[in-house]
């Protein structure tokens, strides 16, 4: 489960417990939506105050250009960072929401040591990718990998923010 | 999808003029040359000049090698085109220990005959007289080499390997993108002819052991496939284009087959042999490390390995039939790419030397690692067919060049572009068959 998911799901029983049992002061009618459809019997009653919380739920539009499309590696790693998991969630979203699109995933090494070992790493972190997005729904067929070892460098360099820079997967979307 | 891709006719460019030398070299050695004359060759034929000056060809050869120091045309007191015409005396006092001399006799339009005597200073006689009745101005610059070849072997007992060619990758900038190309030329750097071109990386040439044909990866389309091109037309085929990787492949010893790595859709790269006729697959390993960059060894009988399934990358061997891995490098945290030489003694790898990513030679019997280079990130060694040197790729700058050197690391010679870009991946060709 994506932490995304599993904080949308969060807030939306949040608010819905909030109109049913009408104890928690519901917000004043205003433009805010709550993602509840009206037939479900949301509705809001006049009541002084508004949310403590300021609790409004959001969409986001996933397609957007705001979708980071390259994470980056440790040296030697193929293991996700911690802060780039919402991000593969995110594509995991996507993904799962529109079964036609597929996505390739292109995986890169820094330039040390030899080519093909180099393009073993690159695949590495393309299927560390491609495992996390498949434990988050998207089907295999979705997806698919390549590696370019060091061949298609970003950074062309020889130091340490060269290399950081060039140990990465890119989000290829197909179609 | 539009995508540049262009496979040169080896055929119709081999006529054409050759232009300047893309490859500038340098050599350096440490051992003391020996002192030899090359005579310039004379010419009997039409016109002032014979169409190529084959003893520039020799005397660069010879000095290119590092074991000879070909003495200049003003300190020669004579130049004979004949053996007969030798004075032994005066070559004594110049002080060389061999003579060169020759001369092209042009028998009709584009036929031409080279020939060449070697003599011996101290011993006074002869020790090389041959004759090459069949040369065209196409293939003088080869009959020259091929005179080099047999003086270099006369004199130090070592096959010479000035007709052989190397095969190498270039990749340039061109706008937003890189250009890569697939090229082969003379092991001087003459003759370079691209015979690929692609807007997506090419890699891991591989030369099939009668050097007609290259095996190479390419990722047109944005995947791997593994390509077989035979030079002379330029036709080439695909022999594996699986999902995931299709990589590193080496020729078996008969040609038949190829060592490759495929990774398959959950990317677990293994050594696999592929039968070039029917395409079919042989799985040597299973292991969920990475397995890569299988190598034949040259009786056929083994075929060594890239694995870090003990961590970091480190030499295997498996018998090219199948059964148990075993390890074949332990001396430091990276040993990756490993090449043995033609004769079967020796290994050569990626050794991680310090932090820095080296060129060494394993004896195979002795068991010692020698590193032979002094970069920090030399990659891709190859084995003459002499297994007396290797090539491999340097940086320097931003860009790879290539350097030779000498098995026991007395010899060293660069090869720079002179056209520029990024230089990586040689492969020296077998001995050329006469």
């Amino acid at each position: 489960m994506s932490y995304l998911k599993l904080l949308t799901l969060l807030v939306a029983a949040f608010v819905f417990a909030g109109c049913s049992q009408n104890t928690i002061p519901d917000p004043e009618p205003t433009d805010t939506t709550y993602g509840a459809e009206d037939d479900m019997g949301a509705s809001t009653s006049g009541m002084d105050g508004g949310d403590p919380y300021g609790g409004e739920s959001f969409e986001e539009d996933l397609t957007a250009g705001e979708l980071g499309m390259v994470i980056y590696f440790d040296f030697d790693s193929s293991e996700v960072r911690p802060e780039d998991q919402d991000l593969v969630a995110r594509h995991a979203m996507q993904l799962g929401n529109s079964p036609a699109v597929r996505v390739r995933l292109e995986g890169h090494a820094d330039e040390r040591g030899s080519r093909e070992y180099n393009i073993g790493l690159g695949e590495r972190r393309a299927q560390a990718v491609r495992r996390m997005l498949m434990i988050q729904g998207v089907t295999q067929d979705q997806i698919s990998t390549v590696s370019f070892g060091e061949e298609r460098p970003v950074a062309f360099g020889s130091s340490e923010s060269d290399y950081a820079q060039n140990r990465r997967v890119e989000f290829k979307y197909v179609n | 999808m539009l995508k540049k891709l262009r496979s040169l006719l080896l055929a119709s460019v081999i006529f054409a003029v050759p232009a300047a030398a893309d490859l500038v070299i340098d050599v350096e050695w440490v051992a003391q040359p020996t002192p030899v004359a090359v005579v310039p060759f004379g010419w009997e034929g039409q016109g002032p000049a014979m169409p190529l000056r084959v003893s520039t060809v020799i005397t660069a050869d010879l000095r290119r090698s590092g074991r000879f120091a070909p003495v200049s045309e003003d300190k020669m007191l004579q130049k004979p085109t004949d053996g007969v015409d030798v004075d032994f005396q005066d070559w004594s006092f110049v002080g060389v220990e061999a003579v060169v001399v020759g001369k092209v006799i042009q028998t009709d339009n584009d036929q031409f005959t080279l020939q060449f005597q070697l003599f011996d200073v101290f011993g006074q006689r002869q020790l090389v007289g041959f004759r090459m009745p069949n040369v065209t101005r196409a293939t003088m610059r080869g009959a020259a080499h091929r005179a080099a070849d047999m003086i270099y072997e006369k004199l130090t007992g070592i096959k010479g390997v000035f007709g052989t060619r190397v095969a190498y990758v270039t990749a340039k900038q061109q706008g937003d993108g890189r250009v890569y190309s697939l090229i082969i030329s003379d092991q001087d750097g003459f003759n370079e002819h691209t015979i690929m071109e692609s807007t997506d990386p090419i890699m891991s040439p591989a030369w099939s052991p009668d050097s007609r044909q290259l095996a190479y990866v390419s990722f047109e389309g944005n995947k791997s496939s593994i390509w077989v091109q035979t030079l002379r037309t330029g036709n080439r085929f695909s022999v594996s284009s699986r999902p995931g990787i299709n990589g590193a492949p080496s020729f078996s010893p008969d040609g038949r087959k190829l060592v490759v790595t495929l990774g398959g859709v959950d990317g677990n790269l293994d050594i696999y042999v592929l039968d070039i006729n029917s395409r079919q697959t042989t799985r040597l390993t299973t292991h969920r490390a990475i397995d890569t960059e299988g190598s034949w060894s040259p009786d056929g009988r083994y075929i060594y390995f890239t694995s870090d399934r003990s961590g970091g990358p480190q030499v295997y061997r498996v018998a090219a039939t199948g059964g148990t891995p075993e390890r074949v490098t332990f001396e430091g945290s990276y040993n990756a790419r490993p090449r043995l030489s033609p004769d079967g003694t020796k290994l050569a790898m990626v050794h991680n030397d310090r932090g820095n990513y080296r060129i060494a030679v394993m004896d195979l019997e002795r068991r010692d690692l020698i590193v032979l280079s002094r970069g920090r990130q030399d990659e891709s060694p190859s084995f003459a067919p002499n297994s007396d040197s290797l090539i491999y790729a340097t940086r320097e700058g931003r860009n790879g060049v290539l350097e030779t050197v000498s098995a026991d690391g007395l010899i060293r010679q660069k090869l720079a572009a002179r056209a520029g870009g990024d230089v990586r991946e040689p492969v020296w060709s077998p001995f050329p068959r006469f």
